[in-house]
C-alpha cells in the first residue's frame, strides 16, 4: 500500500501570502459586489493587508531556516528581508496612486486587487526553492503587471506599454522555461538543493545552456542590459502611479529572485555565471549612465537610473561571497527609499489637472517649493552617491564586496560609471536651484507626503543610525551561506 | 513491436505534414482545420509513449477548446491572412536564423544524450518500482498532495488573468438597455397598462 499524505503541510511560515490572498479575494467580493463605489474601502483594505503582512514578516524568525511543501518553499532571513521590502514597496504603490487615479478617472477597485495579486507573486518569488514556483511565482507577479500597465486602457501610451511588456514578458518567461527544462533534464531534479547535490562544481554544457537561459529571462525580469528594452517605454507609457510601482517592489523580488537561482541553486559552479553577472553588471552600469543623459522625459530617465542601479546592485553577486549579498541587500532597501522618494515628487508635479513629465518642469522648484526641492536634491545626491546620504553606503557596501572577492576592476568601471551618472543627477539639482521658476504646482496629496517624508529620513538619516539596516541585510546574507 | 512503429510512423508523418500544411494553406480556416489533425496524431503519439492522460487532456483542451476558439475568431474577425503573410519575406532570414540556433541547440543535447546517457541523469520520480499505475492515477495522487502549492499558485494565476481581462475590456457603454429581471416581475397590472378616454378627432398625446 503506498503512503498517502494524510497530513497538512507546515503552513506557518506562509502565513503571510495566506493572509494576502485570502484577503485579496474578500476584497474581490466586495469590490464586485459593491461596484464602483467600493474603490475607497478596497484601497484601504488592501493597504491593511499589506501593512499586516508586514507586521508578520516582520515578526519572523530571521534565523531559522524552514522548508515546507515538499520543499517548495523556504523562509529564512534572506526571505524575512526581501519580503519586508517587497510589502513596503507594494503599500507606497497604493498610496501614490489614489490622488493620481482619482483625477485621471480611472478610479477603479481592481488596481488595488491587482497590486494585492502581484505582491503574493513576489513574495512566492522571494521563497521559491525550486524551479516550478520560481516560475508559478514569477508569472503571477508579471501578469498582474502586464495589466496595470495598460490601466489607463482609453490612453495610447498605456495601452502600448502593456502590451510592449506583455509580449517581451512572455518572450522572456519562455527563454527562463527553456532554460529550466534543461536544468532539469541535465540533473533529474527541479529542487534547489537538488540541482546543488546533483551537479557539483562539475557542469557539461547542457547545464551551461540552461544556465545561460535562466540569466537572460532574470535579466529581462530586473531590466539588465542587454535585456532592458523595454523599460524606458514601459516606464514612460505606463500611468505614473504604475511606474513607481514597477521601479519599486518587482525589483526587489526580481533581484533576491536572482539571488535564489545563482547563490541558492549553483553556488559551486560560480564560475559559469560569474562572466555572465560581470558583463551584465558593467552593460547596465555604463548604459545606465550614458543613455540617461540625453533624455528629457524625467520618467525615461528614472529608468535608466534603474537599470544603472540594478547594474550596481549585481556587483555584489558577481562577488558571489556572504559581504556581496549583504552588499545587494543593502543596495536593495536604500534603492528602495530613493526611487520612491524620487516618485512621490514626480507625482506631485501638476497644475490643474495637467502633468508635467520633463526635466526642464522643475526649473526654479527651490523657490516655488522649497522642501519638495530639498527632499528631490537629496534624492538625487544620495543617487549620484555623494555621502553622508544613503546612497554613498550602498555603492560602498558592494564595491567593498567586489574588490574582497578580487574583481578590482569591475569596482573602478562601477566607480567610473557612477561619476558619470553623477552628471545627469546633479543637472537635475542645477535646474531646480539656478533656473527661472514656472508656476508653483499644486499642493502634494497626503499618499505622496507620507511616502516622501519616510524615504527621505532613511535617505538623509541612513549614515546616523545605519547598524539595524546593515544588521538585518547582514543575517539576511548569512541565512544563504 | 512493428504495429507500434508502424502507427509511429503514421501518426508522426501526418503530424509533420499537417504542421506544414498549417502554415501553407491559403485559407485560414482550412489552417485551424489541419491545426486539429496535429493535435490528434501529437495525441496519438502520446498514446504510444503509454501518456494515456496526455492524450486525452490534448484532445479536449487543445482540440475541444483552443482549436475551436481558433476557428471562431477567424471567423468572426475579418483578418486578411493574405496581406498578413506579405512579411514573410522581409522577416525569413530573421527567423531562419533563430530556426537554426534552435536545431543546434536540440542537436547537442540530444547528442550529447545519446553520446553519454550518464550525463543525463534519470528524474527522481516518486513511483515506487515495480507498481504499475496508470498515468492518471499517478498524476492524482501528487496534484492536490505534493503539489498543492502548485495547484493553488495556478489558481491565483488564472484569477488574475480572468480579473485583468474584465479590467481591461469590459466597458459600461451608455444607452444600452438592460433587462431587469427583478423589475420585470415586479410589474402590476396598475404599472403596466393605462386607461384613457380618447375624445374623438383629437387624439391623446402618448
Amino acid at each position: 500500500m503506498p503512503t498517502v499524505h494524510s497530513v497538512l503541510p507546515t503552513l506557518a511560515p506562509l502565513l503571510p501570502e495566506i493572509i494576502l490572498s485570502v484577503g485579496v479575494m474578500v476584497l474581490i467580493l466586495y469590490g464586485s459586489f459593491r461596484g464602483e463605489r467600493s474603490t475607497e474601502g478596497v484601497n484601504v483594505g488592501a493597504l491593511l493587508l499589506l501593512v499586516l503582512a508586514f507586521f508578520v514578516v516582520i515578526g519572523q524568525a530571521s534565523d531559522l531556516k524552514v522548508t515546507t511543501l515538499s520543499g517548495s518553499f523556504i523562509q529564512d532571513g534572506f526571505a524575512k528581508v526581501m519580503k519586508a521590502l517587497v510589502l513596503l514597496g507594494s503599500a507606497a504603490a497604493i498610496l501614490l496612486s489614489r490622488d493620481y487615479f482619482q483625477r485621471a478617472r480611472i478610479d477603479r477597485f481592481e488596481y488595488p486587487i491587482l497590486i494585492v495579486l502581484c505582491t503574493i507573486g513576489m513574495m512566492v518569488m522571494v521563497s521559491a526553492n525550486d524551479l516550478i514556483a520560481l516560475y508559478l511565482g514569477l508569472e503571477l507577479q508579471s501578469l498582474a503587471a502586464y495589466v496595470i500597465a495598460s490601466f489607463h486602457r482609453d490612453d495610447l501610451k498605456s495601452t502600448e506599454a502593456g502590451l510592449k511588456y506583455f509580449v517581451l514578458g512572455a518572450l522572456s518567461s519562455g527563454m527562463l522555461l527553456y532554460g529550466a527544462s534543461l536544468i532539469y533534464g541535465f540533473t533529474g531534479t527541479v529542487s534547489f538543493p537538488g540541482i546543488v547535490s546533483a551537479l557539483h562544481d562539475k557542469a557539461g554544457f547542457g547545464i551551461v545552456l540552461g544556465i545561460v537561459f535562466v540569466a537572460a529571462a532574470v535579466a529581462f525580469k530586473m531590466s539588465a542590459v542587454p535585456f532592458h528594452m523595454w523599460t524606458p517605454d514601459v516606464y514612460e507609457g505606463s500611468p505614473t502611479p504604475v511606474t513607481a510601482f514597477f521601479a519599486s517592489a518587482p525589483k526587489m523580488a526580481a533581484v533576491a529572485m536572482t539571488v535564489r537561482v545563482f547563490i541558492g541553486a549553483l553556488p559551486d559552479v560560480t564560475a559559469i555565471w560569474q562572466q555572465i553577472i560581470v558583463f551584465i553588471a558593467i552593460a547596465s552600469m555604463a548604459l545606465g549612465s550614458f543613455a540617461a543623459i540625453g533624455q528629457r522625459n524625467i520618467k525615461r530617465l528614472m529608468a535608466y537610473s534603474s537599470i544603472g542601479n540594478i547594474g550596481y546592485a549585481l556587483i555584489g553577486l558577481a562577488a558571489g561571497s556572504e559581504e556581496g549579498v549583504r552588499g545587494i541587500v543593502i543596495y536593495m532597501i536604500i534603492y528602495l527609499a530613493m526611487t520612491l522618494g524620487a516618485f512621490a515628487i514626480i507625482l506631485s508635479m501638476r497644475r490643474k489637472d495637467e502633468m508635467f513629465e520633463s526635466v526642464e518642469d522643475l526649473a526654479g522648484l527651490s523657490r516655488t517649493h522649497p522642501w519638495m526641492a530639498f527632499c528631490l536634491a537629496m534624492m538625487m545626491f544620495s543617487l549620484a552617491g555623494i555621502p553622508p546620504l544613503a546612497g554613498f553606503f550602498a555603492k560602498f557596501y558592494v564595491f567593498a564586496a567586489a574588490i574582497k572577492a578580487g574583481l578590482v576592476v569591475l569596482a573602478v568601471i562601477g566607480v567610473v560609471t557612477s561619476v558619470v551618472g553623477a552628471y545627469y543627477y546633479l543637472r537635475i539639482v542645477k535646474i531646480m536651484y539656478f533656473d527661472e521658476p514656472k508656476a508653483p504646482y499644486e499642493a502634494m496629496p497626503a499618499g505622496s507626503v507620507i511616502v516622501l517624508a519616510l524615504s527621505s529620513i532613511v535617505v538623509i538619516l541612513f549614515w546616523l543610525l545605519p547598524a539595524p539596516l546593515v544588521g538585518a541585510a547582514g543575517a539576511a546574507a548569512k541565512s544563504l551561506f | 513491436m512493428t504495429a507500434a512503429a508502424a502507427f509511429f510512423y503514421l501518426f508522426a508523418g501526418v503530424a509533420i505534414a499537417s504542421g506544414f500544411m498549417v502554415i501553407a494553406a491559403r485559407n485560414p480556416v482550412t489552417s485551424v482545420l489541419f491545426l486539429i489533425l496535429a493535435f490528434v496524431n501529437a495525441a496519438g503519439l502520446f498514446v504510444l509513449m503509454g501518456a494515456e492522460f496526455l492524450a486525452m487532456i490534448l484532445v479536449v483542451v487543445y482540440v475541444g477548446a483552443v482549436a475551436v476558439l481558433f476557428l471562431f475568431v477567424v471567423m468572426m474577425l475579418d483578418v486578411d491572412f493574405a496581406e498578413l503573410r506579405n512579411g514573410f519575406q522581409q522577416y525569413l532570414p530573421v527567423g531562419g536564423l533563430i530556426g537554426v540556433v534552435f536545431l543546434i541547440e536540440i542537436v547537442l543535447v540530444v547528442g550529447s544524450w545519446t553520446i553519454d546517457p550518464g550525463l543525463v541523469q534519470a528524474p527522481l520520480g516518486n513511483v515506487a518500482a515495480g507498481e504499475s499505475l496508470t498515468n492518471t492515477v499517478a498524476l492524482g495522487r501528487v496534484l492536490y498532495t505534493e503539489y498543492v502549492y502548485f495547484f493553488q499558485l495556478a489558481g491565483l494565476i488564472l484569477l488574475v488573468a480572468m480579473i485583468g481581462a474584465i479590467v481591461l475590456t469590459l466597458r459600461d457603454r451608455p444607452g444600452v438597455k438592460r433587462q431587469n429581471i427583478a423589475v420585470q416581475n415586479a410589474r402590476t397590472q396598475a404599472m403596466a397598462v393605462e386607461t384613457r378616454k380618447v375624445p374623438s378627432r383629437q387624439g391623446v398625446e402618448v
